[in-house]
């Protein structure tokens, strides 16, 4: 059993416009992806895919006018998506940890770091505080953190962003969760701080054997810190499998011309086939969400695809592909 | 030709109760016609005032500014005005860099207005020429830039910064808060300009593998100092001062067969207010001995036109430890 298997997750935005016309924007449509144990999977795409909401559907933390319309995200056989808010609250903070995006805003600014930290265990937790107040410096501390004792008593807006993500983190670890979603965890960051962050969350994964997704829009980050992808396009997944055989035969056009606009393989001057703008989501195109972009588009392609397996676990979502 | 002379700029900003943030301490290098000069460093590296300063954004606390043969660092900002029509600048942030209010036509016109005695139709010829240029079709001259994509928006602003045909074109991030394949168009669109144009072009980034694909040559900063000054292949390949080497292996180019030889640093860059004596990476630096605290290292010349400022590497003590290869 995968520690995570989302199937066929559909979530749309539901809005009246000024002629009180219901207008619905398809932000998701169908996104299907496991994850298993001890393994890091990169969720990509660019702005608009769908890659967060993805995260913000399975943790059931969505706000009108954003709604879930279908689909299934069970979590060690249990349907998150069907889950009583109880039973969701006591698994979230717990068993499945979130670090969001702009780690500045995500800390409460009036509570010192330490309280966050001992708040977090305590409400999942029992224990006494000053258990809780020694496991958080630990935690701290092995998050690279110097002077964890001192760190406890700052205020979020005295870290610098490298360390209130690594706070963030903290966060997310202080329960043991068995699985890990992180979006966009080293955005906005150094390269040498992003590199420190990466290492301890694959660190984390490969010791203690928790599943972790990692929404990103750096396919470096992937490229080096992933075992799995997948690739999103207009809130599907065009295409996934073993980073180093999709990185290897890149095959839905989409993702050729993403891996293909990468500053290690772009050519300067080169012909440019990634043209046009993304989808509508209040209109998108029957069949194919690419199409209107895509060379390879053909009439066949009005009909939506199916899924082609490529080999060892490498699918992509494309007519154009005969299966391995 | 050098277009742009830089020798020795200084530029501090207060930081109330009389603290001092040290953005930029002595920095020196120059830009020839048709090359690209990539600047890299971290946050607080400095990087964005100096770029402000050689197109007299900003006034320097000391050192020259030479543009095209003509010290222009205490000009009074009457004076550069009419100077910008040869120097511009794009930013990182469109969205921002834009008046809302304004019709994309008009914003492009703008340059011509204030720099060239174009008549009212020469004007339009020549707006919708530039429009062309970046490739922004005739229909969108029209809107207003709540109404165009990111990637739009920097064609808007890159076709206003070459309008009037400038000799130096100042860079800051200006791909960053775009989409990967946005991103790979506007870098297209730069390095035509260039070939077309000879433009000069500063290029701040701290994208290291868009700054490779663009630079001809690199100046690596660090706490508002240079610390490696090189051609971009050498500064990518052979990287000699050791924040230089720190920096660029935590690069991580999109390709899982790439193997990175991994250096970590501890911590993170130092606050500029209080700068410490010395080497102003020594705080981090794993090769770092008492000397380097005390003596500030000056750029040298490792081999003809590759320049470092570390004392080690006269020891031939430079290279910082690499972690076991990681794929």
């Amino acid at each position: 059993m995968s520690l995570l298997a989302v199937e066929d997750l559909h979530t749309h935005f539901i809005s009246r416009d000024l002629d009180n016309h219901v207008r619905v924007a398809r932000a998701l449509n169908g996104v299907s992806f496991t994850l298993d144990s001890g393994r890091v999977l990169g969720l990509v795409g660019e702005t608009g895919a769908g890659k967060s909401l993805t995260a913000t559907s399975i943790m059931g933390l969505l706000r009108p006018p954003a709604k879930l319309v279908g689909g299934r995200a069970l979590f060690e056989g249990r349907d998150l998506l069907s889950m009583e808010e109880g039973a969701l609250n006591a698994l979230r903070g717990r068993d499945i940890a979130l670090v969001v995006q702009s780690p500045k805003s995500s800390l409460d600014p009036l509570t010192r770091v330490g309280d966050q930290l001992i708040r977090i265990h305590r409400a999942h937790r029992r224990g006494s505080e000053a258990a809780a107040r020694a496991r958080a410096i630990d935690m701290l501390g092995a998050l690279g953190i110097p002077d964890p004792p001192r760190r406890m008593r700052a205020w979020p807006h005295e870290l610098s962003g490298g360390m209130a993500q690594r706070v963030l983190i903290a966060l997310a670890l202080m329960n043991d969760p068995r699985l890990l979603i992180a979006d966009e965890p080293t955005t906005g960051l150094d390269v040498t701080v992003q590199a420190q962050i990466l290492d301890l969350l694959r660190d984390r994964v490969r010791r203690t054997g928790i599943g972790a997704m990692i929404i990103t829009h750096d396919l470096g980050v992937v490229a080096h810190y992933c075992d799995e992808m997948a690739v999103m396009y207009a809130g599907a997944i065009v295409e996934s499998g073993p980073v180093k055989a999709v990185f290897a035969n890149p095959s839905h056009p989409y993702t050729q011309n993403l891996i293909g606009a990468t500053p290690e393989r772009m050519k300067l001057g080169a012909a440019r086939t990634m043209g046009g703008t993304p989808p509508d989501l209040y209109a998108l195109p029957a069949g194919c969400a690419y199409r209107d972009r895509c060379p390879r588009a053909g009439a066949d392609c009005a009909v939506p695809p199916k899924d082609v397996p490529l080999g060892a676990s490498h699918v992509a979502r494309c007519h154009r592909l005969v299966a391995a | 030709m050098n277009v742009l002379e830089v020798d020795g700029l200084v530029k501090h900003f207060p930081a109330g109760r009389g603290a001092v943030v040290h953005a930029v301490n002595g920095v020196s290098f120059t830009i020839n016609q048709g090359e690209t000069l990539g600047v890299v460093g971290e946050s607080g590296s400095g990087k964005s005032t100096i770029g402000r300063s050689v197109i007299r954004l900003l006034r320097p606390d000391a050192g020259i500014i030479r543009f095209r043969g003509r010290d222009i660092t205490t000009l009074p900002e009457s004076a550069c005005r009419p100077l910008r029509a040869d120097m511009q600048m794009v930013f990182q942030d469109p969205w921002s860099a834009l008046n809302p209010r304004i019709r994309i036509g008009d914003l492009i016109a703008e340059p011509l207005k204030l720099h060239t005695k174009l008549s009212g139709a020469e004007r339009r010829d020549h707006t919708e020429a530039l429009a062309r240029r970046v490739r922004l079709t005739g229909e969108l001259l029209t809107r207003f830039p709540a109404e165009l994509s990111g990637g739009q928006l920097q064609r808007v602003c890159i076709a206003r910064a070459i309008a009037t045909s400038p000799k130096l074109i100042v860079l800051d991030e200006p791909t960053s808060s775009l989409d990967l394949s946005v991103r790979a168009g506007i870098l297209d669109l730069l390095a035509e300009l260039k070939a077309e144009t000879g433009a000069a072009m500063m290029f701040i980034s701290h994208d290291l593998g868009t700054v490779k694909l663009i630079s001809d040559r690199i100046l690596v900063l660090y706490l508002g100092s240079v610390v490696e000054y090189a051609p971009a292949a050498q500064v990518f390949a052979d990287p000699v001062h050791p924040y230089s080497q720190a920096l660029m292996s935590a690069h991580l180019p999109a390709d899982p067969t790439a193997v990175l030889r991994r250096h970590v640093l501890e911590g993170e860059i130092p606050s500029p207010i209080n700068l410490p004596p010395g080497c102003s990476f020594a705080s981090r630096c794993p090769v770092a001995v008492p000397r380097c605290r005390a003596e500030t290292p000056v750029l040298d010349a490792v081999q003809p036109g590759h320049l470092a400022a570390c004392l080690r590497i006269a020891e031939g003590a430079n290279r910082i430890p690499a972690l076991a290869a990681t794929g």
